[in-house]
């Protein structure tokens, strides 16, 4: 069995793997932050609560519609879009002429109030959801063991990653978003009808936190806790990375991930606080973060 | 990015004339006086939850409505205190005002080492990381031996205040925990008004201005947070020796929410406000923890409320309303 | 529909600050008016009022017959008035191209793409460069161009020459007797008021966010004297 510093590197490639997947979902999940932000000014606290969303419309859709996972991957991000859409429009955007911490409380409200909702049908375990027939089992690569759904999240989170990176920095739509960015009430004097895109980029926010939900629903079991446990964690990935760039957010959500993991190789004990202390390093060293661009 | 309007600050104090300095004066009397006689009609408990939390919250609205600084780790400085202050009561037999000093060094200590990291970024960001801070904490807590993980520190002491008031006596231990809570406020108010007060206020209304005139804002920013904590720990020393046991729930992000609720409640920088938040709260917490409701939904839901249509709380509406601005307040738009 | 802008009565508000006490202008169709003012009397605030930008306002605001106070800022522009801000607003996270091509088209009649190039041939060099990385001349030409392309009849231009050279404010000077030939209508806001003498049609001298004056080109040197006093020149 061969061994790197004392672990065998099927058990280092192994949690490797474990931290790619975090990862995928810091990634994704700091993605649709840093898009909401970018634009609205925002923090989406309730970002959580959406991934949550995202993997319990995909139980429910199995439980009571049969519809299964691929269906899902689709359907529950449209589902959760559109109830952010419309949050936004109806109540969110009332807070856009206020201190941008009244949208951080009123998110934080939600989040609180979708948690507790959950919470109270499903209590606080976890609900399991099987992968999907076409990707059960593994591969065997030579030098670890890759089960083949978990493959396929690391695959399809950069896809889907890099997908919205092209949407924003190389096509129209984007370049809308992009300018609305610097300068909102110019943009709007063109004739852009700005307010609509602000609401559709929450619901595309809102829709990324939910497909990160529906990929993790397999791996993680579908439970009421699963949002506010990776907010948390998330929000140090963002102070790390910084807002200012939508790349900055995709490369610090794996760059963080793959930490952890090795963290829970060499030294497991603190696994769970490695992405904070990481923050408070950056914090002192660099302090708008490794890509930021705004305070 | 430019708006079509100016942001409104989440910190600006309503600013009171003369006449209305008196007529808190005269309220703050009553409240105490109130708040004497009120075992009489409320069992002492309840009513020592409320003061704790009202602490916490005046504590917190230090920060937030005085300085402008929204912090979502405030549970470490309570429950941490709550830590500290029932294993040096339980464990290191301390006498206790030992005991709570113990609490408000350790907590003014967390306040220094999280604020130093979090005073670098502004605003989202700072809260952002006083959250993470925060978390960082709470599996601290979740893992070290001496806070005993889920099981909390139990059955702490309360044992004999100057040796010799026995504060088992539920009447001795409110009249103990209102004098602290007395003593808390005061020192807020004298801090508010102090110098050192003054010059957070200009930094929190003009903050380039402040550096031009040659301020150290982060020092001063890094004062107010280290003072909001100790006294949060205050707080959280005392719910310790009243409930007379320590858990990982007076740390986690959730209590940094209460917190921050009870103070939009009451009214984000209002002197007073934090007291009727708190009572608002503790009181819907108490009648809901009979039901099956769930707390966190009603939480929620206020909050959105509260920052939709409610954001001046309710010491702020009545300083804005007719009979508030009739007795001199000034609130703010 | 007419491209006639009237204004009348129209009062504006920086939060508290009251800053436009009534101004009253009309700008007939095709032609090209200039307002004329010291620093800080209210020129950019009155293109900001009327185009939307700043909404805490009061009066009347129309255009080809159109009242445009209860318009959302989103659909000004599709009644066909455009906006050049003084600071040119052009996107740094955008390619020249991009900002070009930002403004949607609002109403037929707008510069073709090739129009603008042969106008403006270092805009189709420099057409995947950042906007900003343009030299301040060549922002200008870009700000002005995107308007151009949307068809719009009306425009609001706000100090096109702050801080040009001369060869490129002759240029500018050139491009706007172009516009002025297809028929477009141009409110102007100008400091460099030899400039303006050369192309306006009409002039508005505003102090302290008021109309004091109006005068046709015809009447400028015996005008002279009562702008010496009001522009101090």
């Amino acid at each position: 069995m061969t061994t790197i510093f004392g672990i065998p590197l099927a058990a280092l490639f192994g949690q490797l793997l474990i931290g790619l997947i975090n990862g995928s979902f810091y990634a994704l999940l700091s993605l649709g932050l840093a898009v909401i932000f970018g634009l609205l000014r925002v923090i989406n606290f309730a970002h959580g609560a959406q991934y949550m969303l995202g993997a319990f419309v995909a139980y429910l859709l199995l439980q009571y519609i049969g519809i299964g996972y691929w269906p899902a991957l689709i359907v529950a991000p449209l589902i959760v879009g559109a109830f952010g859409a419309l949050v936004e429009r109806f109540l969110l955007s009332r807070l856009y002429n206020l201190d941008p911490l009244y949208g951080l409380l009123f998110t934080f409200g939600m989040a609180l109030a979708i948690e507790g909702t959950f919470r109270y049908f499903y209590g606080a375990s976890g609900q399991p959801y099987a992968p999907p027939a076409l990707l059960t089992g593994g591969t065997n690569l030579g030098f670890m063991f890759l089960p083949n759904y978990r493959g396929w999240v690391v695959v399809v989170s950069l896809i889907v990653c890099i997908g919205t990176w092209l949407l924003i920095e190389k096509t129209k739509i984007g370049s809308y978003l992009r300018a609305a960015t610097e300068n909102s009430t110019l943009v709007q004097s063109f004739g852009i009808n700005v307010p609509m895109l602000l609401t559709l980029t929450y619901g595309l926010g809102a829709a990324l936190a939910a497909f990160a939900g529906v990929l993790a629903a397999p791996i993680y079991q579908v439970s009421p806790l699963m949002g506010s446990n990776i907010i948390i964690v998330v929000f140090a990935v963002v102070v790390v990375g910084g807002m200012g760039s939508i790349m900055g957010a995709i490369i610090t959500g794996y760059v963080l991930g793959v930490a952890e993991g090795l963290t829970k190789v060499f030294y497991p004990e603190a696994s769970n606080i490695v992405v904070f202390v990481i923050m408070a390093i950056v914090l002192l060293l660099r302090p708008a973060g490794l890509f930021g661009r705004d305070g | 990015m430019t708006h079509a309007a100016q942001p409104s600050p989440v910190a600006e104090p309503v600013r009171n004339t003369k006449n209305a300095a008196t007529v808190q004066i005269a309220f703050l009397l009553a409240g105490t006086l109130l708040l004497a006689l009120a075992p009489l009609f409320f069992y002492p408990i309840f009513l020592m939850k409320i003061l704790c939390f009202a602490l916490f919250a005046f504590a917190f609205n230090l920060l937030l409505g005085y300085t402008g600084l929204l912090s979502f780790g405030h549970a470490t400085f309570f429950g941490g205190a709550a830590y500290f202050t029932a294993h040096a009561v339980k464990e290191w037999g301390l006498p206790v005002e030992l005991g709570i000093l113990v609490g408000v060094a350790g907590a003014a200590v967390l306040g220094l080492i999280m604020g130093f990291f979090a005073i670098r970024r502004q605003g989202i960001y700072f809260a952002m990381i006083t959250l993470a801070l925060s978390q960082m904490f709470f599996f601290f807590c979740l893992q070290a031996g001496f806070t005993h993980g889920e099981d909390g520190i139990q059955s702490v002491p309360r044992g004999h205040l100057l040796g010799f008031i026995d504060l088992n006596s539920s009447t001795n231990m409110y009249y103990f925990v209102l004098a602290v809570f007395v003593i808390g406020i005061v020192v807020i108010w004298r801090f508010i008004n102090s110098p050192f007060g003054m010059i957070l206020k200009s930094i929190r209304e003009n903050e380039q201005r402040a550096i031009s005139l040659g301020y150290s804002v982060a020092r001063y920013k890094l004062g107010a947070f280290v003072m909001s904590a100790a006294l949060a720990g205050l707080a959280g020393a005392m719910k310790a020796l009243v409930f007379q046991f320590a858990t990982l729930t007076d740390v986690a992000w959730q209590m940094s929410g209460e917190v921050i609720l009870m103070t939009l409640l009451g009214g984000i920088g209002t002197l007073i406000g934090p007291i009727f938040g708190a009572g608002l709260v503790v009181t819907l917490q108490n009648y809901l923890a009979t039901s099956d409701f769930p707390v966190t939904i009603i939480t929620g839901v206020v909050f959105m409320v509260c920052v939709l249509v409610f954001r001046r709380g309710i010491i702020g509406e009545f300083y804005a309303s007719r009979l508030g601005r009739r007795l001199g307040f000034q609130h703010r738009r | 529909m007419k491209p006639f802008l009237e204004i009348a009565d129209l009062h504006a508000w920086y939060g508290e600050s009251h800053v436009l006490h009534g101004v009253d202008m009309t700008v007939g169709e095709g032609e090209m008016v200039t307002i004329l003012g010291r620093n800080g009397v209210g020129k950019t605030t009155t293109l900001r009022t009327i185009i939307g930008i700043l909404r805490e306002r009061r009066g009347r605001i129309v255009l080809g017959g159109k009242d445009m106070m209860d318009v959302p800022l989103h659909r000004t522009a599709h009644h066909g008035i455009g906006f050049v801000p003084e600071e040119r607003g052009i996107f740094s996270t955008l390619t020249v191209e991009e900002n070009l091509m930002l403004p949607p088209v609002v109403a037929s009649g707008g510069m073709s793409l090739d129009e603008i190039f042969e106008l403006f041939p270092n805009l189709h060099e420099r057409r995947s460069s950042p906007g900003t990385k343009l030299s301040g001349g060549e922002q200008q030409m870009l700000a002005m161009a995107r308007i151009l392309r949307t068809g719009v009849r009306v425009l609001l231009l706000d100090e096109p020459t702050e801080g040009l050279a001369p060869v490129i404010v002759q240029r500018i000077g050139e491009v706007l007797k172009k516009l002025k030939e297809r028929g477009m209508t141009v409110l102007l806001v100008e400091q460099n008021f030899r400039f303006a003498s050369k192309i306006a049609d009409r002039f508005y001298l505003m102090d302290h966010g008021q109309i004091v004056g109006t005068f046709p080109v015809a009447e400028l040197p015996d005008q002279m004297g009562m702008l010496n006093k009001v522009l101090g020149v």
